[in-house]
């Protein structure tokens, strides 16, 4: 059985089918990149994964749990998120806390939930809590090490570039250690010059053996290092296969149109 | 009449303004922002009802909303006593507290009228955070309250310290109508001078609120750079 598999994904908006059937499979430190034209429910996919938006059909399971369809109360909810990492587009990081807390706020925030659900309470409580800050703290402390910025832990993402935002929302979604990694087109609201520096990144995490879905338009990124390539088009998966199969021998005359398009643009 | 008796009247009237200010704002906060989610409510209901109070509210005259607190629930009560003067006798004999009733009638009347005010900027604060801000919070597993509290309030915070400052400030001087219904805030201690012939203590009164809008622009100020740390 594989790690994660999505059988039949459909989500619609209203009366506009986006995803119409969406099938794959993963396993445990595979990479998949998905490519595909602009509309055709890349983002759309992530995000049901994600939980931020509820298919309407469908079935998630992850290392042999389903997650999709599945009762839904807030706190499983919450459970199931941890199982998936999200990397936006536009970082969405925190702008009132610095690089620092925008990792652990969610650590430290987790632990108090397991508090409250352990029901512990006066001294006990202070004790576990500081324990588990300061651990959540060295724990972001190497993580913000670890996407290269040791010495920004102290600046606001005001103060930060794209690139370096980028890879504090990066961080930040390690700092949860999901299961599975979403990337969003993580460089496309980069100037060229930071683009290198986050994939730089997340060819790190690649390398770690990390489970990673990356949405992207960087052709050559995903050629390097997926496992498996999707190609998506008009809310179904046209194509998947290995990066060989897709670049090299794509078989469906919209793959073929769509990749020499992006050879174009290069 | 000396300057130094006018000046020590006026600020007895000073206080009662400034403990309506104080106890109007920090009622009308809270309100305002409950106000604010029934407003932003998914139940149509919920959000359709608040928003005709919230307009109902804000399309009537501040002094017109005083009378009808004050003089209302006496008309509607079966024994036609005003629970207001009432309420006066029982303050005053119990605690030697004058015009209290007056004072209460004023409170509600305001709170109710600026948590109205309130509620339209709380709500245009939190509808433009972004939804990528509440999206992150929610894949980083964090609960509804962790988001807004955690994440959303500092933010809307910031959005709305401006707007606020300009209806607070207002605020200040929106008490000199409670004298409408009785309440010895500073101005009508003035009059009480002009009564007397005595007129230049109701211009001297302009310095008093002078000098508290100061005082509260300088703590706006300050609060605008200890948020100017981050950017929203
Ligand atoms: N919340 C929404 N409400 C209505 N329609 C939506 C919503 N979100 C996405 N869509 C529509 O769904 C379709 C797929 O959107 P999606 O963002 O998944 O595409 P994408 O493949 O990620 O495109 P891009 O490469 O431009 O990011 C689009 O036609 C979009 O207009
Ligand atoms: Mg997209």
């Amino acid at each position: 059985m594989a790690f994660l598999e999505v059988k039949d994904l459909r989500k619609n908006f209203g009366d506009t089918n986006v995803l119409k059937g969406v099938s794959f499979e993963m396993n445990k430190g595979e990479v998949v990149s998905v490519i595909g034209s602009s509309g055709n429910g890349k983002t759309t996919l992530l995000r049901c994964l994600n939980f931020l938006e509820t298919p309407d059909g469908g079935l998630i399971t992850v290392d042999g749990a389903q997650i999709f369809p599945v009762e839904t109360t807030n706190k499983k909810k919450s459970q199931c998120n941890a199982r998936f990492g999200m990397v936006f587009q536009n970082f969405n990081l925190f702008p009132q806390y610095d690089a620092l807390e925008n990792v652990t706020l969610a650590m430290n925030l987790r632990v108090e939930n397991e508090l409250k659900e352990r029901k512990i309470k006066g001294a006990e409580k202070k004790r576990l809590r500081k324990e588990a800050k300061e651990k959540n703290e060295e724990l972001a402390k190497s993580l913000l090490s670890r996407v290269g910025l040791a010495d920004k832990m102290a600046n606001y993402p005001c103060e930060l570039s794209g690139g370096q935002q980028q890879r504090v929302a990066i961080a930040r979604a390690l700092a949860m250690s999901p299961d599975i990694l979403c990337f969003d087109e993580p460089t496309s609201a980069l100037d060229p010059e930071l683009t290198g520096e986050v994939l730089k990144v997340i060819k790190g995490l690649i390398d770690e053996g990390r489970t990673i879905i990356i949405v992207t338009h960087e052709m050559g990124f995903a050629r390097n290092v997926s496992d498996k390539i999707i190609f998506m088009a008009n809310g179904v998966i046209e194509e998947i296969g290995t990066p060989e199969q897709i670049f090299d021998h794509p078989k469906s005359e919209n793959t073929k149109a769509f990749l020499a398009k992006a050879d174009e643009q290069i | 009449m000396d300057f130094l008796t006018v000046t020590q009247s006026l600020l007895e009237g000073f206080a009662v303004t400034c403990l309506l200010f104080l106890l109007t704002l920090i009622l009308a906060i809270p309100l305002g922002l409950l106000i604010a989610f029934c407003t932003m409510s998914k139940i149509s209901a919920v959000k359709g009802t608040f928003k005709v109070i919230v307009w109902a509210i804000r399309g009537v005259p501040l002094m017109l909303q005083l009378f009808i607190v004050y003089y209302l629930p006496g008309m509607l009560s079966p024994t036609g006593l005003n629970p207001f003067g009432r309420l006066d006798n029982f303050l005053y004999f119990n605690l030697g507290i004058d015009n209290g009733g007056a004072l209460i009638a004023t409170l509600i009347a305001f709170v109710i009228n600026y948590a109205a005010y309130f509620s339209e900027i709380f709500r245009g604060g939190i509808e433009s955070i972004s939804k990528g801000q509440y999206e992150a919070g929610q894949v980083l597993g964090m609960t509804k309250r962790q988001i807004f509290f955690k994440v959303v309030l500092m933010q809307v915070v910031k959005r709305i310290i401006p707007p606020m400052s300009n209806e607070i400030i207002t605020l200040v001087k929106d008490t000199a109508l409670a004298r409408v219904i009785g309440v010895i805030e500073i101005i009508k201690v003035a009059d009480m001078f002009a009564s007397k012939a005595i007129i230049w203590p109701l211009f001297y009164t302009g310095a008093f609120y002078l000098v508290f809008v100061g005082l509260l622009s300088v703590l706006f100020n300050f609060i605008e750079k200890k948020l100017s740390y981050y950017k929203v």
